[in-house]
C-alpha cells in the first residue's frame, strides 16, 4: 500500500511578522516615543510604557554561507532572545533588552569579521547587484568592488564622523537591479560597445518585433542577413543600455576589452531638508581591474574626502553640491568635465544650465 | 570518488585582505558542505582573469504552476566547471519589516543546504531572501520543503514583487502607518499577481513609514506608500531646551536647514508653523526626543518609480496627497485594481506603469483611474501652451 502523496502547499505567503518579533517589540509595537544615539552602530527605542531596546547594527558582505548565518542565529540566542532582524541595506540588527549585552555582542560581531556601525552620519552598507557571481549581463563584479571600496572607507562605517549620512550603491550593468540611481555615491558598471550580433543563434531564440520593439532609441531594425531574416544595429544610436540582450540572448554586449565603471553623485531618497534627487554623472568612465580595482577605489576615497572637508553639517552629497555648484564640483574634486556630462538622451534640456547665475 | 582538487584562486585570494568581511570567505565557508561552490570559485577566479561573467542568459526553469520566482542560470563554461553547470537562483518572500528568529534562520539553512549551494543574500535588492545557485532537479522538492516551513517563493519576470517595508512601527516612532500590517497584507492579498506573471513587466510596491523613505520607495517602487500626517507636530518644549543645553545650535540645524522657514527660535522657545511645513523630517530626525510626527497620520501615495530600464529612470510622482491611515489599506487596493486595469489594457510589452503615464500624460491616465487633478500633484503648472482641449468641454 502506497502512503498518500503529501498534499502540494502553494500560496501561503510569507510566514506572519508577528511571529518572529521579540516579546519587547510585540510589547511595545506603534508605541515608541523617541530614539538616541549611544554609540556607532548602537542606539536605543524609548517605548511610552519605559521600556527600552537597544539595538547592534552590523555591516555584512550580503552575500551569506549557510555557515556564517547559524553563527548569527546563534549570536541572537545568546545575546537577543533569539530574534534578529535585516536592514535595507544588508545590515543584520539586534535587539537587546538588557544593555549589558551590548559590549560582548560588539566584541563577538568584531570577533566574527563584522563591522558594527553604519548609523546616522555614517557610511551605511553597500546596496548592490550579483556581478559575476551570478549574472548574465553584468560588465563587471558587484561584490568584489564593494569588498575594495568598503576596505577603504571602513572607518566612515564604523564612526559618524560626515557632515550627513552617505549612502553608496553599485550596479553592475545599466540593468540597475540595485536601482542606484538615487544614491550619494553610484558605482555603475558601462558597456561601451554595440551588441555583437549572433545570427544563427538569434533566429531560433528570438522574436524580431520584440527584439526591434526593445530599443530605446530605435537603432535594431530588421535586415536579411545570408537570405535569411535577422536584424541589425544601427551603431551611431546605440547608448549600450542591453535592452536588446534582456530580451534576446543572441545580442551579447559583455566586451572585457571596453566594459568598466562609471560614477555618479549627489542623488537621495530622504525627503529631509531637499526633495528626493537623482545621482548624476561624476566620472564616465574608469577601467575594470580585478581583483582590487584601484581606480574605482581611489575616485570613490577622493569624492568622500572633498565632500568630509567641505560640506556643512546636515548636508547630504546632492544639497552639498547645488550649494557649491557643480563647476566647484569638478575643480575640488578634479575631476575633468566632459562632453559625456552633458545628456542627450530625453528631456536632456532640463538640466542645460538656464540662467547667467555663475560663479566666476 | 577522488576528492575533488580545491581550485587556485589567486586574484579571488586578494578579496580576503582588508577589514570588510569577505564574500570570498563566505563562499569558501560554504564549500565546507556543498561541492558547488569549488566550481563557482573556479568560475569567478576565471571571470576576474578575464574580466568578463561566465553565466548564460536566463532560462526558463521554475517550479510547479509557478511562473517566476526562479532564475534560471546556467555556466558557459560547464565542462570546466560541472557542479555549476546549473546554478539557478530561488527568490524567497521575506517576512515584513525582515524580523526573524534564530530558529527560522536555521529552517531557512538546512533547507537551503539540503537543496542548493548553501549560499544566499540577505537580502536581494528587492527585499526577497536570496537563495543562490541550485540545479533544475532541485527547485521543486526545496519548494515544497520551503511551503511545509511557512516560506513561499517570490516575483520575477513579468509579474509582481514581494512587497517591502521599513522597520516601521515594530522599532521606530516616526512611522505613520503600520508599515508591516500593509506590507503583509498586500503580499497576501496578491499572491496569484506575485506566482503567476500577468503584467507588462513587474511591479513593485514599497511601505516607507515616513518621509525619511529607509525603504527608497521613492525611488524603487511603482506604488510608493510614504507614511505622513496633517496636523501639527508634535513639541515637547522642555526637551527642545534640553537640546539647545546640551549644544544643539537651533538657528543654525534646525530653523535654517527647514525648507520652508516655516520656524522660528527666540533662544528659548522654538515656533513652527505648521500650515507652511511641508513633513521633511528634518527638524524631527535631529530632535527625535522633543518633535515627533503628529497624531492624525496616513500616507502619501506615489506612483511611478523605476531604474533606467527601458526609457530612463524615474522618480515616483504623487498621486494621492493624504490618505488617512485607518482608510488606507482599502485605498490602495482600490487604486491598484484601477491602476492594473489601465496597464494591462494600455501597457507595451515591458512598459513599467511609470513609462506608461510618460506616454499617455498624467491627465488621461488620472481620468482613466478616476482621479481628479490637485496641485499637489505637480511641480509646478505647464510652461508649454500646447494643451489639448477636449471638444466636450468647449460648451464650459
Amino acid at each position: 500500500m502506497s502512503a498518500q502523496p503529501a498534499k502540494r502547499i502553494t500560496d501561503i505567503g510569507p510566514p506572519h511578522y508577528e511571529k518572529f518579533l521579540p516579546p519587547i517589540i510585540k510589547k511595545n509595537y506603534g508605541k515608541w516615543l523617541y530614539h538616541e544615539r549611544i554609540a556607532p552602530g548602537v542606539f536605543v527605542h524609548v517605548a511610552e510604557s519605559g521600556d527600552r531596546v537597544w539595538t547592534v547594527r552590523a555591516g555584512s558582505p550580503r552575500l551569506l554561507s549557510v555557515q556564517t548565518l547559524r553563527q548569527i542565529a546563534a549570536l541572537a540566542d545568546k545575546y537577543s532572545g533569539g530574534h534578529l532582524r535585516f536592514t535595507s541595506r544588508n545590515n543584520v540588527e539586534f535587539l537587546l533588552d538588557n544593555p549589558d549585552n551590548i559590549e560582548p555582542l560588539k566584541r563577538e560581531l568584531q570577533e566574527m569579521g563584522f563591522p558594527v556601525g553604519g548609523t546616522n552620519n555614517a557610511i551605511s552598507n553597500v546596496v548592490h547587484t550579483q556581478g559575476w557571481v551570478h549574472c548574465h549581463s553584468a560588465a563587471t563584479d558587484a561584490s568584489g568592488i564593494v569588498k575594495c571600496v568598503m576596505d577603504a572607507l571602513y572607518d566612515h562605517f564604523t564612526s559618524e564622523s560626515l557632515p550627513a549620512k552617505l549612502r553608496v550603491a553599485l550596479a553592475c550593468c545599466l540593468n540597475m537591479c540595485g536601482a542606484v540611481h538615487c544614491s550619494d555615491i553610484a558605482i555603475l558598471g558601462v558597456h561601451r560597445r554595440p551588441p555583437k550580433i549572433h545570427h544563427d543563434a538569434l533566429r531560433k531564440m528570438c522574436e524580431v518585433p520584440t527584439l526591434i520593439a526593445s530599443c530605446p532609441t530605435g537603432a535594431i531594425r530588421p535586415a536579411t542577413v545570408d537570405g535569411r531574416q535577422s536584424v541589425e544595429v544601427i551603431e551611431a544610436q546605440c547608448m549600450y543600455c542591453g535592452n536588446c540582450y534582456t530580451v534576446c540572448p543572441a545580442m551579447p554586449l559583455n566586451n572585457p576589452d571596453t566594459d568598466g565603471l562609471s560614477i555618479w553623485v549627489g542623488g537621495k531618497v530622504s525627503n529631509a531638508r531637499t526633495a528626493p534627487k537623482f545621482s548624476k554623472l561624476a566620472i564616465p568612465f574608469l577601467p575594470n581591474n580585478p581583483p582590487r580595482w584601484p581606480e574605482v577605489v581611489d575616485a570613490v576615497v577622493n569624492i568622500v574626502n572633498v565632500y568630509a572637508a567641505n560640506a556643512r553639517k546636515y548636508e547630504r552629497m546632492g544639497e552639498w553640491i547645488e550649494r557649491i555648484g557643480w563647476p566647484r564640483f569638478f575643480e575640488l574634486t578634479g575631476i575633468p568635465f566632459t562632453r559625456y556630462h552633458i545628456d542627450d538622451f530625453k528631456h536632456a534640456g532640463l538640466t542645460y544650465a538656464r540662467s547667467t547665475h555663475i560663479r566666476m | 570518488m577522488a576528492v575533488a582538487e580545491k581550485i587556485d584562486t589567486p586574484l579571488l585570494d586578494e578579496l580576503e585582505k582588508g577589514p570588510w568581511p569577505s564574500f570570498v570567505t563566505e563562499i569558501k565557508k560554504a564549500r565546507q558542505t556543498s561541492p558547488m561552490c569549488d566550481d563557482l570559485l573556479g568560475q569567478l577566479e576565471l571571470s576576474y582573469r578575464e574580466k568578463i561573467g561566465h553565466w548564460k542568459h536566463g532560462g526558463i526553469v521554475g517550479v510547479l504552476g509557478y511562473g517566476g520566482g526562479v532564475i534560471g542560470r546556467y555556466s558557459d563554461v560547464p565542462e570546466k566547471f560541472p557542479r555549476v553547470a546549473h546554478f539557478h537562483t530561488m527568490r524567497i518572500n521575506q517576512p515584513a519589516g525582515w524580523f526573524y528568529t534564530s530558529d527560522a534562520l536555521r529552517t531557512l539553512c538546512d533547507i537551503w543546504e539540503r537543496h542548493g549551494s548553501g549560499l544566499t543574500n540577505m537580502h536581494g535588492s528587492t527585499g526577497d531572501i536570496i537563495f543562490l545557485g541550485t540545479r533544475t532537479e532541485e527547485l521543486e522538492p526545496c519548494f515544497q520543503e520551503l511551503t511545509a516551513n511557512g516560506f513561499d517563493l517570490g516575483g520575477s519576470g513579468s509579474s509582481m514583487r514581494t512587497p517591502s517595508a521599513c522597520v516601521g512601527p515594530a522599532r521606530c516612532e516616526w512611522a505613520c502607518y503600520d508599515t508591516l500590517k500593509l506590507c503583509y497584507d498586500l503580499t497576501m492579498t496578491y499572491q496569484d499577481e506575485l506566482h503567476r506573471p500577468p503584467f507588462p513587466y513587474k511591479f513593485k510596491i514599497k511601505c516607507a513609514g515616513c518621509p525619511n523613505d529607509c525603504v527608497a520607495s521613492i525611488a524603487r517602487a511603482d506604488l510608493s506608500i510614504i507614511g505622513t500626517w496633517k496636523d501639527d507636530i508634535q513639541q515637547d518644549d522642555d526637551a527642545v531646551a534640553a537640546y539647545a543645553a546640551e549644544g544643539v545650535n537651533i538657528q543654525k540645524d534646525v530653523v535654517d536647514r527647514c525648507p520652508t522657514r516655516c520656524m522660528e527660535w527666540d533662544g528659548a522657545k522654538l515656533t513652527i508653523n505648521n500650515r507652511e511645513c511641508v513633513r521633511c523630517m528634518h527638524c524631527i530626525n535631529v530632535m527625535p526626543k522633543a518633535l515627533r510626527p503628529g497624531k492624525e497620520r496616513g500616507a502619501t501615495i506615489l506612483i511611478g518609480a523605476k531604474a533606467p530600464i527601458v526609457q530612463g529612470a524615474l522618480l515616483s510622482s504623487v498621486l494621492i496627497p493624504f490618505v488617512p491611515e485607518e482608510e488606507l489599506e482599502e485605498t490602495v487596493k482600490e487604486l491598484i485594481n484601477r491602476v492594473w486595469e489601465f496597464w494591462d489594457e494600455h501597457g507595451m510589452n515591458r512598459e513599467r506603469i511609470g513609462e506608461l503615464i510618460q506616454r499617455v500624460g498624467m491627465a488621461n491616465f488620472l481620468d482613466a483611474i478616476g482621479l481628479e487633478p490637485v496641485p499637489e500633484m505637480v511641480s509646478a503648472p505647464r510652461d508649454n501652451p500646447y494643451i489639448f482641449f477636449r471638444t466636450d468641454e468647449e460648451q464650459a
